[in-house]
């Protein structure tokens, strides 16, 4: 920018010469990157000095509350987080990858029939998805969800998880190359053999690092469970933290919770991407 | 009225994609252990016609045999038809989340249903047919160009087939890697084997083929022993193909 005013003779071929700056590129650098620091070092002293560090402790981390939530922490709402998650996954992933299959069939109606589900369940919020669960004996007198709690809570995350995995599933199966499926035609396989033995195992492999990150979301939607009135064994992380921090008065169990869910969730997130990076070099 | 003698026999087969007409009016045959191979410029149709073999594409119209077995007609199964019949592509298409051996007998075990130990050991003598037999357990990536493209004729070759269809199998290869692969084929040919290929290796064509078919514009141009259509062409779209491949820094552009 400096150099504008003096670039005013006629430019060459290879336009006007470089003119002599102000400052160089390096020192503009260096005066940039101080700038940042003095701002951050302004910033964090604000905060030191503002924020009142006694009560913040008192309510979000005092050991004595910290305590009172184990062993439960990890025996009962962690093991329940768990279940709930995992049983999610699975069912979605069993669910996606026949909508995916649907998605890509011959037969017109199949097409239509999993892209109304994708739309629909994708649209909706996953709490709403958990509260019509919760109306279910309502509209449906007699019908109960088989495994009770757990059951209801699986199904729940089962649909907030099946569209999308249903998406990333279709997106995966078409990202195997079409020489796969005429290969595996030509050596006389019939079309489902095909997609049994080669498409679904090269499509699951490709989709494996975004199926990570669904999980870990699908662990993230897990406390919707709350809303089911889930209670005593069944609670999962939010719920057992939320109402710990009611029975304290004290926020140190949300805080715990906090915690244990980053247990899970970075170590997987970091597994997503070295997954990813493996299938990059791979193939 | 079947034509049985024929290894291949097709019959005024015209293949369209969308408007545009890719096979006008092909009437040929591959006698059983011909080497057929069929030349021509690019979009002349040829490896369509080699698809259209197997039904990896559907001809609009015209009929296709192969060893009296109608695959054109509607009520065929063509999972059966497809075993008789091995396919070598030019992308080769091995199946990359298998190792060598696994991508040699999985057909095998799924199709023929034979069983683990079998499917082995020909598979393993395949392999070894094509001088790769060290290479049973690597992944696909880890091997050459010419060597994935000798793993996939071993896997067509394992389901004993009757006549192998290839499709410029070495079109993608680095120009050290082509003699590994032509090297093979032509022991094969020897071995035999009716074979249809879709090439542009004319020193393959001259020193293998009991036939060459050059192509263009979607029919069959001239057709005939290699001394004729490449030794000594009748027409003139056969000599200005063949002026431009074999002495390609003097075409007349």
């Amino acid at each position: 920018m400096t150099d504008q005013s003096t670039a005013t003779e006629p430019s060459g071929p290879g336009g006007p010469p470089p003119a002599r700056a102000r400052f160089s590129p390096r020192k503009r650098q260096q005066i940039s990157r101080a700038v940042q620091y003095v701002i951050l070092v302004v910033a964090a002293l604000a905060v030191v000095l503002f924020v009142d560090w006694a009560s913040l402790a008192q309510n979000f981390a005092k050991p004595e509350v910290a305590q009172e939530t184990l062993p439960e922490l990890f025996t009962i709402a962690l093991k329940n987080t768990l279940i709930y998650s995992i049983g999610g996954f699975v069912f979605a992933f069993l669910i996606g990858l026949v909508l995916a299959l649907m998605r890509l069939s011959s037969v017109r109606p199949y097409r239509w029939l999993s892209l109304a589900y994708i739309e629909i369940f994708r649209g909706l919020p996953a709490l709403l998805i958990f509260l019509m669960i919760l109306f279910l004996p309502l509209a449906l007198p007699g019908f109960e969800v088989p495994g009770g709690l757990y059951g209801q809570g699986i199904l729940g995350l089962t649909i907030v998880g099946s569209a999308y995995m249903a998406e990333t599933l279709r997106a995966g199966l078409q990202a195997v190359p079409k020489g796969q499926m005429e290969a595996a035609r030509s050596l006389g396989m019939s079309y489902s053999r095909a997609m049994i033995s080669i498409i679904i195992p090269q499509a699951v492999r490709i989709v494996i690092p975004p199926t990570t990150n669904q999980f870990v979301s699908l662990l993230k939607d897990s406390s919707l469970v709350l809303f089911l009135g889930v209670s005593g064994e069944y609670v999962e992380l939010t719920k057992f933290g939320n109402d710990l921090a009611s029975t304290y008065a004290n926020a140190t169990p949300i805080l715990v919770v906090g915690v244990t869910y980053l247990l899970v969730t970075i170590p997987l997130g970091y597994l997503a991407t070295r997954l990813e990076k493996r299938q990059g070099k791979g193939r | 009225m079947t034509p049985v003698n024929h290894a291949v026999e097709i019959r005024d087969l015209h293949k369209h994609f969308g408007r545009l007409e890719v096979l006008r009016g092909i009437d040929f045959t591959v006698e059983p252990g011909q080497v057929v191979c069929v030349i021509g410029p690019s979009g002349s149709g040829k490896s369509t016609l080699l698809r259209c073999v197997n039904l990896l594409e559907q001809p609009t119209s015209g009929k296709v045999f192969v060893e009296g077995v109608e695959l054109t007609h509607i009520d065929v199964d063509i999972d059966a038809a497809r075993r008789r019949v091995g396919m070598v592509f030019q992308q080769f298409n091995l199946f990359p989340h298998m190792t060598v051996l696994e991508n040699v007998t999985i057909a095998q075990r799924r199709v023929l249903k034979r069983g683990k130990a079998e499917s082995e050991r020909i598979a393993r003598e395949n392999l070894d047919r094509v001088g790769l037999s060290e290479k049973a357990d690597s992944y696909p990536a880890q091997l050459s160009g010419g060597q994935q493209q000798r793993v996939a004729i071993a896997r067509a070759l394992a389901m004993s087939p009757s006549l192998m269809l290839f499709d410029e199998p070495t079109s993608a290869l680095d120009p050290e890697l082509v003699g590994d692969v032509l090297t093979v084929m032509r022991k094969l040919a020897e071995e035999g084997m009716t074979m249809l290929v879709v090439t542009h290796e004319m020193a393959f064509a001259r020193d293998v083929a009991d036939r060459v078919v050059f192509m263009d514009g979607g029919v069959i141009v001239e057709d005939g022993p290699p001394d004729q259509v490449i030794g000594a062409p009748q027409h003139e779209r056969t000599k200005s193909f063949l002026r431009r491949v074999l002495d390609p820094t003097h075409t007349d552009v």
